[in-house]
């Protein structure tokens, strides 16, 4: 883990209020496995004065790292309009990230909307397994191009809230299609999105059985388990009341979780 | 030492601390979150995360939003416990060759009382510094920190059991914080810090929900600077024992209004979630400005706030 000035390679909108970012890390992709998170320092101002927290979503050529993220507030704002060339202090990489199934294994990957990131990194480091990717949207305008991340012959379907591509309806119809449909094999499930899609994916793979990681997403002021405020509840089989997000996750095993109470 | 390095040191009643920079109890874990960042030996000492006699979960998500130049927070002090603490954090922090200092807090007096006894005669904890901000179970939930008398009475309690020298750390959200800072001082406390933070709120407009799920919590960052400054420089006026200031210090320069208040040390505490090396970089920094101005000593701009307009 590093605290880094890192120059910013390019910063493009992809989709409908969505960017990617290239940042110039050799340190940072060295450490960074799929699921762990970057801290960014958007603005050099007071406001907003905290970093934001963003899943590290590719690796480009050996030094480019990638960040993807929809602008909904004023630290994406600040950062939708930083430039290639300059520089954005990054602490990372952080957190705990997805345990990767042994080869030879299936592997589901489900995202709702920016929920992508984190899984775009995962199938990079599985390109050699057999892999069905799920990205569920709610329009076509969002759709995030994936095409520079390499994942040719990774099976990919879409769906979206308006039926305007794809499969219209939640991306968890197809989680479940599938499940139902290969008894045989119990795959592992990969998860990312808003909280509703992630409680249905943790509640149907809870049903069937199947191994679920989801990588979650609050508030989080420092990154390094001082604040503790990105608190997540944690299920009953857990034996405390609370992890934290930035140091036990950002990915759990879905079952650790109370879905509830989140 | 180079002779031609200004001289750092800070006396703080009967602690010495290689500098004046301190990291404020909350915002820094029990230090070892930031080794991996930075050598923590520079820093003049580590005020670590508040802790009570039992281990707490802390309060039920969201904790922390932001606001302008500032964030609020509920954590509701979620801490480890006074054994935990003992067994898996005391034994590092011992390892460290800087001051390190444990917060405190109760939910009742005896349980002050009891943390200080707890702690009394171990190695490796310079100071006690005292929260009276949190919530008297006993009196129906009102701090501690904002009634002169209680407030006396905790600090009696944890001066009576402790062998080492007790800051009591003031809270702003009372109507004159000098008053409270005289019954400390006379109940024995050997130095105040201050402020810690100012009880705010915020609401999210769409879903009319306060934002923070314990509804109101602690405001901090610069946007409070301000109010600590004018604080440090009242509660300075008043009372004879040494003052730690803090409230929303960002650099080098914001550390220094605190000290020219009359403040002999200062606390960072937000800046460490922006610049995890802000307590280092603000030590370097305010080397370069006393070398800059031929300042030899750091003690010299302490109390030297200038009245005169001309």
């Amino acid at each position: 883990m590093t605290e880094q000035k890192t120059e910013i390679i390019f910063n493009s909108q992809v989709a409908s209020g969505t960017f990617l970012m290239g940042m110039r890390s050799p340190e940072i992709i060295a450490e960074a496995a799929p699921g762990q998170f970057v801290m960014i320092r958007v603005s050099p101002g007071l406001d907003p004065i905290l970093r934001r927290p963003f899943s590290i979503c590719g690796i480009q050529r050996d030094d480019i790292f990638l960040v993807l993220y929809r602008v909904i507030g004023k630290g994406t704002l600040a950062l939708s309009r930083v430039t290639q060339g300059e520089t954005l202090s990054v602490l990372g990489p952080l957190g705990r990230g997805f345990n990767l199934p042994e080869k030879g294994r299936k592997a589901i990957l489900v995202s709702g909307g920016i929920g992508i990131a984190p899984l775009i990194f995962l199938a990079q480091k599985m390109h050699d397994m057999d892999i069905l990717f799920l990205s569920g949207y709610r329009s076509k305008k969002e759709i995030v191009p994936v095409g520079w991340a390499g994942l040719s012959g990774i099976k990919t379907f879409i769906s979206t809230d308006d039926g305007t591509i794809g499969h219209k309806g939640p991306i968890t119809d197809l989680l479940e299609t599938d499940i139902s449909g290969s008894s045989h094999e119990i795959p592992f499930v990969f998860s990312c999105g808003p909280l509703p899609m992630l409680k249905r994916v943790a509640e149907t793979t809870l049903e069937h059985q199947i191994p679920c990681q989801v990588s979650v997403e609050t508030h989080m002021a420092c990154g390094l388990g001082a604040c503790q405020g990105c608190a997540v509840r944690t299920s009953s089989q857990v034996n405390r009341t609370y992890f934290h997000v930035c140091q036990d996750g950002p990915v759990f095993d879905s079952r650790s979780l109370d879905w509830k109470n989140l | 030492m180079n002779e031609n390095q200004p001289d750092l040191k800070v006396r703080i009643g009967p602690l010495e601390l290689k500098n004046p920079v301190l990291t404020a109890s909350g915002t820094f874990g029990y230090g070892r979150e930031f080794s991996g960042l930075f050598d923590l030996n520079l820093l003049g000492g580590i005020v670590v995360k508040g802790l009570s006699l039992k281990p707490m979960a802390g309060n039920p998500p969201p904790r922390i939003v932001e606001t302008p130049c500032g964030m609020l927070n509920a954590i509701g002090l979620a801490n480890i416990g006074l054994d935990l603490f003992l067994e898996e954090k005391l034994p590092w922090l011992k390892t460290l060759d800087t001051t390190v200092i444990v917060n405190i807090y109760g939910h009742s007096i005896d349980e002050y009382g009891a943390l200080a006894a707890g702690l009394k005669g171990l190695d490796g904890i310079a100071a006690i510094e005292v929260n009276i901000s949190c919530p008297n179970v006993e009196q129906g939930g009102m701090a501690f920190g904002t009634n002169p008398s209680v407030s006396a009475q905790v600090t009696e309690t944890v001066v009576k059991n402790s062998d080492k020298p007790v800051i009591v750390k003031l809270s702003p959200n009372v109507t004159d914080v000098r008053a409270i800072a005289l019954a400390v001082e006379k109940a024995g406390a050997h130095a105040v810090s201050l402020i810690n933070t100012l009880t705010g709120m915020a609401i999210d407009i769409d879903s009319r929900k306060p934002k923070l799920a314990n509804i109101f919590g602690g405001l901090s960052g610069p946007a409070i600077r301000p109010v600590a400054v004018y604080m440090v420089y009242q509660v300075v006026r008043s009372v004879k024992i040494p003052v730690i200031g803090g409230g929303g210090i960002m650099d080098y320069r914001d550390a220094l209004e605190f000290l020219i208040a009359g403040a002999r040390a200062v606390q960072i505490g937000t800046a460490n979630f922006v610049n995890p090396e802000a307590g280092v970089e603000i030590i370097n920094d305010l080397k370069e400005f006393c070398i800059e101005k031929g300042i030899e000593k750091i003690e010299d701009i302490i109390g030297t706030l200038c009245f005169t307009r001309d």
